[in-house]
């Protein structure tokens, strides 16, 4: 980044530790969190919180994992979700019509369940309830980012309203296609899944019981998940092509074709609200820090959501970035410096790349109706489900309890 | 690194030949991958020993990222500012004293990016004494390696003190375990500090350490070891004080 010793002259209109381009659901947390602890915070976003959490904006419900609960917990986000959020107490895959059930039960591993559902739009009110309790916490948003100029001791931002913010440190939380990635020429290997995921809400006569379901079908796999009431999210992960297509389905008929897929052990199905359609594809920053820049979310790294692990990769990822930043700024580090930096990507970026490499495979392995692989398939699901040991082991690993955890995952304050 | 290095004729405790090989690499000093990394790399490890003693000293706010405001503190042998800069981000009143005027430039100028108000001074421990200067806090970190007379500037480090003061001092240990670590692995192999960085036989072990700071008047407390983890190429606070020390000692 070239020195710019003209931007650092004048005094800027706000002077903070971290600036944060992107006030999603990463940019968000990770702003909660370290204003919690007592740093200066800035959040730049181009849409007005309002937007961000009304019904049309985003469909998607989130999986969020145990250990991520504990997270939100601590840094006080997850109270107004406790009316609104499901827990998972079961979680069944079984392949195609094959009647091989693999059952994960949260009783097995304890008395807390896997995780909890909650609509994506409620966890942006509840994130943007949080951050207005904060202080030191500044929301500039709609605002657009014009310019970014890193140097050896401050990262300068220029609004396209003219306003300047100085941050010691500015986080990238701004998606999957990253203009602060960009900027900063870090290389990000990518490829798209011949597939979309569709989401919708359903209506059901029967009772979930707690229990998410995932399905294994030809074109990919099938999920339904268990919200409040007698509710589910669907998540249909289709073949690209078909896309069009049953996106413009009618009401009646995309019904239909629900409830085929789901069958009939919830009863008659019936679809709420509209329908969303998402390009699904792996992309994985090659670096996740540069000068006075550390990247989260998906402008660090997105997955295939086989496993339901992206949000919870990217909670365990601001979760790391918070304890080394507090940490540093308790002994009075530089919290933009390299030194620092170098510790948030130490800590997870392998980590990322294995679970990464996992869920692609998965997904090949499951997204087709070979007989061979099928019959393998059917096979290690049910070894698995023999195994007591094995089942633990993924059970873990969906509650997000497995590796060397930041603190707050474990429901310890810094 | 043109103007020639000016010994001080005056002290006792400058060594000219110490003074000179530090002045050489000055502009390295906040350089990520130069010669002072493991010194960056040694330093949340440091900070750590030093605001736990202090805090526990003075008493002052845990959870507080300013825990050090009104605190006068100097560091002796501040070299670029590694230590004087986090301490005056803490809140600390920060005075930096090095004997090379190249380095006190370059910390000058690199706290002046960072917004930092510390005062920096080309001096000797002793001359700061003269002044009748006194700190709550003084810190003389691998330094007294570096020094010609350790007891002249540890009587000068007495006198700077606050009677209610604190001393925070750290060193390498003279063992053949830091001889093989810190000379032969870190100057050598490594190439992780630039040669003749230390002289082992300068080296001061902890018993030597604690007597001399007696005779100059301190109580020694705690005293902690540096340990290096190979795997997390990270510093952490340890009972093993074989190859690098760090401890705190009050005034008598």
């Amino acid at each position: 980044m070239a020195m710019d010793g003209s931007s650092s002259e004048t005094a800027p209109d706000l002077r903070v530790d971290v600036a944060i381009v992107g006030g999603g659901m990463a940019g968000l947390t990770a702003a909660c969190g370290l204003a919690q602890y007592g740093l200066e915070i800035a959040v730049i976003d181009t849409e007005a919180p309002q937007d961000l959490t009304a019904q049309t904006f985003d469909g998607r419900c989130s999986a969020i994992a145990y250990a991520s609960v504990q997270m939100l917990k601590s840094l006080k986000i997850w109270p107004p979700l406790e009316d609104t959020a499901q827990p998972i107490k079961e979680i069944r895959v079984s392949d195609g019509e094959s009647r091989h059930f693999l059952h994960f039960d949260f009783a097995q591993i304890g008395d807390q369940p896997l995780g909890e559902m909650v609509e994506n739009r409620h966890l942006r009110q509840a994130l943007f309830f949080r951050a207005s309790q904060l202080s030191n916490l500044h929301l500039l948003a709609p605002a657009r980012v014009e310019t970014v100029t890193r140097d050896q001791a401050r990262a300068h931002l220029v609004l396209k309203d003219g306003r300047t913010v100085s941050a010691a440190l500015a986080i990238g939380a701004d998606g999957r296609n990253s203009r602060m990635r960009q900027q900063a020429a870090i290389q990000t290997p990518r490829w798209r899944y011949n597939q979309v995921g569709i989401v919708a809400t359903v209506a059901h006569e029967l009772p979930h019981c707690a229990i998410a379901h995932e399905r294994f079908l030809p074109d990919g796999p099938f999920a339904i998940l268990p919200l409040t009431g007698n509710r589910s999210s669907l998540v249909w992960t289709a073949r690209a092509s078909s896309e069009k297509a049953i996106m413009g389905l009618s009401p009646r008929a995309f019904e239909a074709e629900v409830q085929r897929r789901m069958g009939d052990f919830l009863g008659k199905a019936t679809i709420c609200g509209p329908r969303w359609s998402y390009p699904l594809g792996l992309h994985m920053a090659e670096r996740y820090i540069d000068t006075r820049l550390a990247l989260i979310g998906d402008a660090a790294h997105g997955i295939h959501p086989i496993a339901g692990q992206g949000l919870n990769m990217g909670l365990r990822d601001i979760a790391a970035l918070i304890e080394v930043l507090v940490e540093a700024a308790r002994r009075g580090e530089d919290i933009g410096s390299p030194f620092v930096l170098e510790r948030y990507q130490r800590w997870r970026r392998t980590d990322n790349v294995v679970l990464a490499l996992v869920t692609d495979t998965l997904n090949r392995l499951f997204s087709n109706d070979i007989a061979p692989i099928r019959h393998a398939r059917d096979l290690g699901l049910s070894v698995v489900n023999r195994l007591p040991v094995l089942k633990r082991f993924f059970m873990s690993h969906a509650r997000g309890t497995v590796g060397k955890l930041p603190r707050l995952l474990e429901g310890h304050p810094l | 690194m043109t103007a020639p290095y000016k010994p001080l004729s005056k002290s006792a405790t400058i060594d000219a030949d110490e003074a000179y090989r530090f002045a050489q690499t000055a502009e390295h000093w906040w350089d990520a991958n130069g010669p002072f990394r493991p010194l960056h790399k040694l330093n949340p490890a440091r900070l750590d020993f030093i605001r736990t003693a202090i805090m526990r000293h003075k008493k002052t706010d845990g959870a507080s990222l300013r825990p050090f405001k009104d605190l006068n503190m100097v560091d002796l042998g501040c070299g670029g500012g590694l230590i004087c800069e986090p301490l005056s981000r803490l809140g600390g009143n920060l005075t930096g004293l090095d004997v090379s005027d190249e380095t006190v430039s370059i910390a000058r100028e690199h706290a002046k990016a960072m917004g930092l108000p510390i005062q920096y001074r080309q001096a000797t421990a002793e001359q700061l004494a003269e002044e009748d200067n006194q700190f709550d806090v003084v810190l003389a970190l691998e330094v007294i390696e570096h020094v010609a007379d350790p007891a002249l500037f540890l009587a000068a480090a007495r006198r700077l003190v606050k009677d209610d003061g604190l001393l925070i001092f750290s060193t390498l240990n003279r063992t053949a375990k830091s001889f093989a670590l810190g000379i032969m692995a870190a100057e050598y192999v490594l190439g992780w500090v630039p040669r003749g960085t230390h002289d082992w036989k300068k080296f001061v072990t902890p018993i030597e350490f604690t007597q001399a700071l007696e005779s100059a008047g301190f109580y020694v407390g705690k005293i902690s070891g540096l340990s290096y983890d190979v795997l997390g190429d990270c510093w952490h606070l340890s009972h093993d004080t074989s190859v690098n020390y760090i401890g705190a000692a009050t005034p008598v």
